[in-house]
């Protein structure tokens, strides 16, 4: 085999493991935010195969989410509105952590810093929701860990466990957020650069990812 | 592009995936519903949230634009998760059918919904009946 038969980006993967160096070329706190969010793709995902399988075995029936998370505002229940709400709010935040990042490499700070500020507001409020939420089936309906009244126990487990973990990544990104973001605006990052923005932002498209599938799996299948 | 430039890309491409992924939460949504049933509703879900997924990635996290090295270093571990999920899901259905057939367990039990429990208006069983059984 000549080397002419590794071409294109393949070539790259060679370099940059055969060159007894550095094998990324980012910087060293990317690198860690990405070995990271690996690891948390594997604690997740352990999550949502457990959920899988209690759901398949057990031999209660399952609770109907729809009509569980059916939101009324006067009139008929409206099914599963708060969580498309939540599901929109967690969107726009992701987009407007890309700008905060894009403008962080433009070095325009005012901008990156109201825009990092805004999703951690937005990202706030998808807590508040989740609060109300947890209050919502924990009052009124009567969900708990270890049982609910509309069908199989681990209905509740998993409900707490999944949404509870996502809640907390989602608290821990908006503390996060706008430690940076005041960063930001002092002037802390002038010489060392906006890699820091990218790296916030890569936890915070993360905890949006995962949503996505909870919002599949948990909610809607 | 490399990435020790920095991630630097035109806003155009953040606005257009960003309207995107509103529209495909809002088919997700619409699942939901209009109240798709059965092998549709698991196929069009599974599809959006493919689509979302990929393009959180690909363009937010703007994996599209780093080196291999880098790339397959954050996609190449969370394949073998597959095979978790695949031997989970085998164990699952066994679990459930011994059940069934051995301990006297109802497969067509439906489940209770806010409705059914708090009176007013009643739930549409029926129509959830088919679902629910496994």
């Amino acid at each position: 085999m000549s080397d002419a038969a590794i071409s294109g980006s393949g070539s790259t993967l060679v370099d940059d493991w055969s060159a007894d160096k550095q094998a990324y070329h980012v910087p060293w706190g990317k690198a860690m935010m990405w070995i990271f969010l690996v690891s948390d793709t594997f604690i997740f995902t352990c999550f949502l195969t457990g959920y899988l399988h209690v759901r398949l075995s057990t031999t209660e029936p399952w609770p109907l989410q729809s009509e569980i998370f059916a939101l009324s505002f006067g009139g008929d229940p409206i099914p599963l509105i708060l969580i498309a709400i939540m599901t929109f709010i967690l969107i726009t935040s992701s987009g407007t952590m890309a700008l905060a990042v894009n403008f962080g490499y433009r070095k325009d700070k005012v901008k990156t810093f109201w825009f990092m500020v805004a999703t951690a507001c937005l990202g706030a409020s998808f807590v508040g929701m989740q609060a109300f939420e947890w209050s919502k089936l924990i009052l009124e309906e009567g969900v708990r860990p270890w049982g609910n009244p509309f069908g199989a126990a681990q209905f509740g487990s998993v409900f707490f466990m999944i949404t509870g973990f996502h809640g907390l990544h989602v608290t821990a990104g908006v503390i996060y957020l706008l430690t940076v973001a005041f960063k930001v605006k002092k002037g802390h990052y002038d010489k060392k650069g906006y890699e820091i923005v990218e790296i916030a932002g890569l936890y915070w498209h993360f905890v949006d990812l995962v949503w996505v599938f909870i919002f599949a799996f948990f909610y809607l299948l | 592009m490399s990435s020790e430039a920095g991630q630097q890309h035109p806003l155009g491409i953040y606005y257009k995936i960003w309207i995107l992924l509103f529209v495909l939460s809002s088919f997700s949504y619409a699942v939901d519903y209009f109240n798709v049933q059965g092998g549709m509703r698991w196929g069009l879900v599974l599809l959006f949230m493919a689509l979302k997924a990929g393009f959180i990635v690909a363009i937010f996290m703007h994996v599209v634009w780093e080196r291999m090295a880098l790339v397959l270093t954050i996609l190449g571990p969370p394949v073998v998760l597959l095979l978790l999920i695949g031997f989970m899901s085998v164990e699952g259905f066994y679990t459930s059918g011994a059940r069934y057939q051995y301990m006297g367990h109802d497969p067509n039990a439906v489940a209770l919904t806010p409705a059914d429990l708090h009176g007013g208006g009643h739930g549409e069983e029926g129509e959830h009946a088919e679902e629910e059984a496994h």
